[in-house]
């Protein structure tokens, strides 16, 4: 056997047993998050080094607590694991493994090592084994899994060396069974299967048999024998359960040989805080006040950087201005490019803080207190308690709450909470919220700390929650799916959260969400500078239209210019789609300024800032560069001769943004969770008509 | 008709002894919530539901209808 100089690892483990932590220490920033095919969950996959001539690829399957898959995220892991054409499929898995809760994630294992490939078990947190009275007889616990069995801390950096020598002698790991089920379930039955399917492991058919449907990655002629022995047995679901007693049985009886536990050692840290953060009073009342402090340090502290960006982006269009020969492509540069990206770098910072909030809340556990905390509430409005975790993560953004989703059970209750997601407060609102508020609602101070500004955002994110809330409720009311729901959710012990993982999440998350949205931007915007840049006929002759004008004889040069430009891009190809909708829009109180950035936020929210930059800098006569909120605050009404962005037109289009459904992106995520059109047009309709309508209500009401 | 583990006060402990296979989720056989276990009710969330239990070793929380499922006897 020659050695390989790339070997493919897979890490698969538990939810919260520091598998990341792990793939983290290994690939260190050597990783990229892309998609599986097809589907939308996070594949993470890394580059790591064994020695001068081996590299390996290593691929961070997600949590689960066994191989059968009941959701997406864990039918990854099966597939992966047992179709030996996936591009993913391991030469060697390593199960990562908790050194306080041995026993279940060692169920995994046998499961994976019963497949018969190359299987190392890590146990993970051993630095804290001492504290909490935990001993282990490693050698013992190699011959009993007939395996190699390293201890290891991803915090503390130890045993990594030792992995990573074991993984370089992948090839001679025993890849013996370490709980054959065949005898003890039903012995005939498993010779048939052990005959008729000889080139499968028999745990590998036994799986093949077990899940519903067909698998696409074996020969007709398998599928024809595996579906005989569905069709055979009825008793697979009892055979599943006894597979599960036996694999305790053999557990058990491994580990009463090879580990112990004292117990009078070790802190009740989980106890303690539990009290606390479970209670049926206090746990309320904390879970209220983080909100409140993560949201109010959204606005106050994302504020500075926000203001540099914003100047520094004014400047980089002045420099950019003076320097660049003067012509077409450079206008496009300065009028387009630059305020689209301005438009979007302006708010990293509240989307990076926001990440991290999301990030330290799931990394020391509180999230799945949070979840207990809610079921019973979430139940009456049609959801489950795992849906606060796309609710809470829906205020960084609905694309990946949505995946966030695919942990609940039930069909149904996953279905409300991809529905009414959309409506929480993403940050891709918060630069149309950001520069409104700044607009039209005065810098004050209450009581010294509460910031007016600030608590006009709060109020717009609860406003987004009830209308979440409001709208599952009527689904709930409505729908008529009935699936049996089932709920079950690890509480995990409470982690002081890695700031390198946190770190690595938000950079990841914060680049994938900014070149996303860049790129739609980027696009957008020169089209648009495109479109405003010519028309038709009355465009061309613009100058001379407007000189020829009684009332032009009057104006001093500069207001002339402006004049004339403002005439070109009433003109411009953008100017007549503008007028266009225009009566469609007045009620709300838009112009078709505004009109024209509504439009193209339905490609996505965030759009909204850099179209109007680009309008305005295009109407600009383009003696001084200034920042978007500097010209959104001088642009006029003519009608009114007032502000244009007064108060009734502000909260009128703070509103729209709330309840409208202005993202192609989520759009075509909910397509495919939930396999049909149906959902994601319903949302567009539904959102959107409510969105005109309250919009309608408060200009009218307000003006 | 014995007790289920919804019948468990804060701090009570007992031993499974039935369990309502076609009625409850094969995730939970597999995190080891099986015959001649261990069950402590921990904490129940607010309006009783759902139920924090520790069960070998696992610290997980189900809902009343799940554990109307799991018969126990209390000790």
């Amino acid at each position: 056997m020659g050695t390989k100089t790339f070997i493919k690892i897979a890490l698969v483990g538990n939810p919260n047993t520091g598998k990341t932590s792990l793939f983290n220490r290994l690939t260190g920033l050597n990783q990229k998050v892309g998609n599986y095919p097809g589907i939308t969950v996070d594949k993470k996959q890394g580059v790591c080094r064994l020695s001068k001539k081996i590299t390996a690829s290593v691929i961070d399957l997600p949590g689960t607590y066994s191989i059968n898959p009941t959701s997406a995220d864990e039918n990854i892991v099966y597939e992966t694991l047992i179709n030996d054409k996936n591009p993913d499929h391991p030469d060697v898995v390593v199960v990562v493994a908790e050194v306080e809760n041995l026993k279940r994630n060692l169920f995994l294992f046998t499961q994976i090592k019963d497949l018969e490939i190359p299987t190392v078990l890590v146990i993970n947190m051993a630095d804290q084994m001492e504290r909490k009275g935990i001993s282990i007889d490693v050698q013992a616990l190699e011959k009993a899994l007939s395996t190699k069995v390293i201890l290891l801390s991803a915090r503390k950096k130890t045993g990594i060396d030792a992995l990573k020598s074991v993984l370089k002698e992948y090839q001679s790991i025993n890849t013996k069974t370490v709980a054959d089920i065949s005898e003890r379930i039903h012995g005939h039955f498993f010779e048939r299967i052990k005959e008729d399917l000889p080139h499968f492991s028999t745990y590998k058919s036994w799986l093949l048999i077990t899940q519903k449907g067909t698998s696409d990655f074996i020969s007709e002629k398998d599928q024809e024998k595996i579906n005989f022995f569905k069709s055979r047995s009825n008793k697979i679901n009892k055979f599943q359960h006894k597979e599960a007693v036996f694999r305790y049985q053999v557990i058990n009886d491994i580990l009463k040989e090879t580990y112990s536990k004292n117990r009078t050692k070790g802190t009740d840290l989980r106890g303690v805080l539990d009290r606390i953060l479970t209670h049926k009073v206090f746990g309320y009342i904390f879970f209220a006040l983080l909100l409140t402090l993560i949201f109010q340090s959204i606005f106050a502290w994302a504020s500075i950087p926000m203001n540099w960006i914003d100047s520094a982006f004014a400047q980089l269009s002045e420099f950019a201005k003076l320097n660049l020969p003067e012509g077409k492509f450079t206008d496009l540069i300065i009028e387009g490019v630059i305020p689209g990206i301005g438009g979007i770098v302006i708010f990293v910072p509240q989307i990076a803080i926001l990440f991290m909030f999301v990030a330290i809340l799931e990394e020391t556990g509180y999230m799945s207190r949070v979840v207990f905390l809610m079921d019973k509430i979430m139940r009456r409005f049609g959801m489950s308690g795992k849906s606060v975790i796309p609710l809470v993560s829906g205020t960084a953004c609905a694309i990946p709450a949505i995946m966030s989703s695919r942990n609940i059970e039930s069909w149904r209750e996953r279905l409300i909470t991809i529905l009414v997601v959309p409506f929480t407060t993403c940050s891709a609102r918060i630069p149309v919220y950001a520069i409104l508020i700044a607009l039209i609602i005065p810098e004050k101070r209450y009581l010294g700390i509460f910031n007016l500004q600030g608590l006009t955002l709060l109020a717009l994110y609860i406003l987004g929650f009830t209308a979440a809330f409001l709208s599952a409720l009527l689904l709930h009311k409505v729908l008529k799916i009935k699936t049996r729901s089932f709920f079950v959710i690890e509480l995990p012990s409470y982690k002081i959260p890695s700031i390198k993982n946190i770190g690595i999440t938000v950079l990841e998350k914060t680049k994938a969400f900014v070149f996303g949205a860049g790129k739609i931007i980027f696009a957008i915007s020169i089209v648009l500078w495109f479109l405003a840049s010519y028309g038709g006929k009355d465009f061309k002759n613009s100058e001379e239209i407007v000189k020829s004008k009684p009332t032009s004889v009057e104006l001093t040069e500069n207001e002339l210019s402006r004049e004339i430009a403002t005439y070109q891009l009433e003109n411009s190809y953008i100017g007549k789609l503008g007028k266009t909708i225009e009566p469609a829009i007045k009620p709300l109180g838009y112009d078709w300024k505004i009109g024209i950035a509504l439009l193209s936020s339905f490609a996505a929210r965030e759009v909204f800032v850099g179209t109007l930059a680009t309008i305005y800098s295009v109407a600009d006569d383009g003696e001084n560069a200034t920042t978007i909120k500097e010209r959104m605050n001088s642009e006029i009404n003519p009608i009114t001769g007032g502000k244009r962005f007064n108060f009734a037109t502000g909260m009128s289009l703070l509103l729209f943004y709330a309840f409208a459904m202005q993202c192609m992106g989520t759009l075509a995520v909910v397509k495919r969770e939930t396999n049909s059109w149906k959902w994601p047009i319903l949302q567009l309709v539904g959102m959107t008509a409510l969105a005109y309508i309250i919009a309608l209500i408060a200009f009218q009401f307000l003006k | 008709m014995s007790d289920t583990i919804a019948q468990l006060e804060i701090g009570e402990k007992g031993i499974i002894c039935d369990i309502a296979l076609d009625n409850i989720p094969l995730k939970l056989l597999e995190m080891g919530c099986l015959p001649g276990k261990e069950v402590e009710l921990l904490q129940k969330a607010p309006l009783n539901d759902p139920l924090y239990i520790r069960v070998n070793e696992s610290y997980i929380a189900i809902r009343v209808e799940t554990a109307l499922q799991i018969a126990i006897d209390k000790i």
